[in-house]
């Protein structure tokens, strides 16, 4: 009965209801888009490495070092020697490893020296395998296989020949255009760092530095050409796959007191959670952002059912002369602002997966964020039912204010 | 006229908006028998409004005694107060009297969802309650089926009035309260709406209380009632405050 007269008053008023409904709408949607993104981008980055146990490198930060190896971002820290990969390479718990040399680029795209071992082991999204979508792995010193979107964006195809650059970075000094590469393989696409890489062999990117040494660059020329063997030189970093997940921190404690150069080993999960701890503070204060605009959403509420309440007395009169008691005056108005918070929230869920459905390819091509489309989360329910009840809360100020008329006015109908 | 049983009794009632404004009701005593046509007439701010409100246990009064249908409703609760109203008491106001955002005929049956009382008669005839509202808005020249669905700001004011009386009828109330419900007609148009309303509270056996300052209006009552004649407030209440929500 009184919520029927709270819909059809509401309907009455369709555009004030509506606007109001919009902004908390539009608040909604921010809030629960905001939480949305921060979960899946933690997700993303925690399913990028699913299956490695260890991130082993050059003494430095385990923050830094598994940005800087897994997800490229942030320089490569010093290179560690060949025999030291070797060394911990062959310990008897290492299931498997890959090797990972970073330094150059190819128009702004990471090109990462690795070995078939990357496209054997390397996990993403859980448990998936990496897929080529065409062509075949690398084999030769003048392979290379790239990325999704490497591909994509700068439209190669298999077959087609890339020169690659010294540094990071769009603009290079020196091209190693003497040793160029030939694209064997397209892989699919990721949604994680890998759609943004250029993959070469580990030898392939030694024949590129051993002719800038030998060539180009006159401080090695004075120096002499150093032996040629059949090792690389060097790598970055390396992932490591242990034959079991329980011998995680004592791998880690070998890797640290490894006696031939200062390495650093970190366990993925642990280092993420640093960057989590780094990355809370911004985030809360997004969130605190747009808890805000959810009160700013509420307050039009409130602001439009309080300037209502004035011209609706006489309405309030009526209703108490047919016998309506002051406690269904005010469940009336609060029923109102239950129905426009409710409303508010279902349209910003409802954006929110139009949002997420038509932006998920851009979010995956641009942010490398693979967001999936599911049910919320106990989070989101939470944030949605702390919003209802800040709805409701409002809603008994405006309320109570009715309740208190229809006492003080009785039936006086005031013109 | 004297064999009927009282429908309103006061006695010694004493009311004030506040414990420290002055006192607008003081009555002694005032009786209205059943099926009684009263016509109440006083000058603006004399209470009238006030009285009604008393009368329909919006407010209850200060001190004194008022019994409706032989209840004491001064000894009921705020609840039980809302319910008899609703049971028993139909009211039309000067102006504005519909809810803006329901049709003609969800206006009429609004006094059927407040009270289950006034649904049961209403539907009594086993028709059900929309069928009594248009028979209702029948007798007024309100029935027109496009008029029904119509929203209530699309009627004329003398419309809106009639609409209103078949809201105060609905249900067979015993109890018809009219706070200068023809004010804002025209003469022709005030002379058709008393036609009607007595008509149905004849019909029904209703009472029939009517407040206006229009003096001519008198003569087509059984009684008038010189509201100044009744009422004579001298001085402030110091009795505690009754008044209850
Ligand atoms: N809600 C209220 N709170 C306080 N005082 C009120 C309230 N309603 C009415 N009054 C006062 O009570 C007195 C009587 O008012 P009431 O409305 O009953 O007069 P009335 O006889 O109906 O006048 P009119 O013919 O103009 O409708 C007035 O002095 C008025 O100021
Ligand atoms: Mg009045």
């Amino acid at each position: 009965m009184i919520a029927g007269l709270a819909v059809k008053s509401l309907r009455n008023r369709k555009f004030t209801a509506a606007l109001t409904t919009l902004s908390i709408a539009l608040s909604v949607l921010l809030l629960l888009g905001v939480e949305r993104i921060r979960h899946e981008s933690r997700e993303s980055f925690t399913a990028t490495i699913s299956g490695t146990d260890l991130v082993v490198g050059a003494r430095t930060s385990p923050v830094n070092l598994l940005l800087s190896a897994v997800f490229h971002i942030g320089n490569a820290t010093n290179n560690i020697e060949w025999k030291s990969y070797r060394a911990i390479a062959d310990r008897p718990d290492v299931a498997w490893t890959i090797p990972l040399s970073l330094g150059d680029s190819h128009r702004g795209y990471r090109v990462l020296g690795t070995t078939p071992a990357y496209f054997e082991h390397l996990r993403f999204a859980r448990d998936r395998t990496l897929v080529l979508e065409q062509g075949r792995p690398f084999d030769g010193e003048q392979d290379a296989v790239l990325g999704a979107d490497v591909a994509q964006s700068l439209k190669y195809r298999v077959g087609d020949s890339i020169v690659i650059a010294h540094g990071a970075g769009d603009v290079s000094f020196t091209l190693h255009d003497e040793h160029p590469f030939r694209v064997t393989g397209i892989l699919a696409r990721t949604g994680t760092p890998v759609d943004r890489t250029v993959h070469v062999t580990l030898a392939g990117l030694d024949a590129v530095h051993k002719e800038v040494e030998s060539g180009e660059d006159p401080l090695a020329a004075i120096i002499g050409t150093r032996q040629r063997t059949d090792a690389p030189r060097a790598v970055t970093a390396f992932l490591v796959g242990l034959k079991s997940r329980g011998a995680a921190l004592s791998a880690q404690r070998a890797v640290n007191e490894y006696e031939g150069e200062p390495l650093t080993a970190v366990l993925p999960g642990v280092a993420l959670q640093e960057v989590w701890e780094i990355t809370g503070a911004v985030e809360k204060s997004l969130f605190a952002v747009s808890a805000l605009v959810v009160v700013v959403g509420l307050s039009g509420m409130l602001v439009s059912l309080l300037t209502s309440l004035g011209e609706r007395r006489r309405e309030m009169a009526v209703l108490r002369s047919l016998g309506a008691r002051p406690v269904q005056i005010f469940s009336l108005i609060l029923g109102e602002a239950a129905s426009l918070t409710a409303m508010g929230i279902m349209l910003g869920a409802i954006a929110l997966y139009a949002g997420l459905l038509a932006g998920r390819s851009w979010l995956e091509s641009r942010l490398g964020l693979y967001v999936a489309v599911s049910w919320p989360s106990a989070a989101e329910w939470e944030l949605v039912a702390l919003v209802a009840a800040a709805g409701l809360l409002i809603g008994l100020i405006p309320a109570w204010r009715s309740y208190r008329y229809s006492l003080a006015d009785g039936m006086i109908v005031r013109f | 006229m004297s064999v009927a049983a009282p429908v309103i009794e006061l006695s010694n009632v004493r009311f004030s908006w506040t414990a420290a404004s002055p006192v607008v009701i003081d009555i002694e005593s005032l009786r209205i028998d059943e099926a009684e046509r009263v016509f109440l007439r006083g000058p603006s701010g004399s209470g009238k409004s006030t009285l009604l409100s008393l009368l329909a246990g919006v407010m209850v009064p200060r001190t004194g005694g008022i019994r409706v249908l032989g209840q004491d409703i001064g000894r009921m609760g705020g609840a039980a107060r809302d319910r008899f109203r609703a049971d028993h008491i139909g009211f039309i106001f000067q102006m504005f009297n519909l809810i803006p955002y329901l049709s003609v005929l969800e206006n009429v049956c609004l006094p059927c969802g407040f009270s289950a009382t006034r649904g049961a008669r209403a539907s009594g005839g086993g028709t059900g309650i929309e069928a009594e509202a248009i028979r209702l808005l029948e007798h007024l020249d309100m029935a027109d089926a496009a008029l029904l669905r119509r929203s209530v700001n699309a009627l004329s004011v003398g419309q809106q009035q009639r609409v209103a009386a078949a809201r105060a009828l609905i249900g067979r109330p015993e109890l018809v309260i009219a706070d200068e419900p023809t004010s804002s007609l025209d003469e022709d148009r005030r002379a058709a709406f008393l036609d009607l309303l007595f008509r149905e509270c004849e019909q029904r056996h209703a009472t029939l209380i009517f407040v206006s300052h229009d003096a001519s209006l008198g003569s087509r009552f059984d009684r008038v009632i010189p509201f100044g004649e009744i009422n004579r407030p001298s001085g402030a209440v110091n009795a505690p405050d009754r008044r209850k929500p």
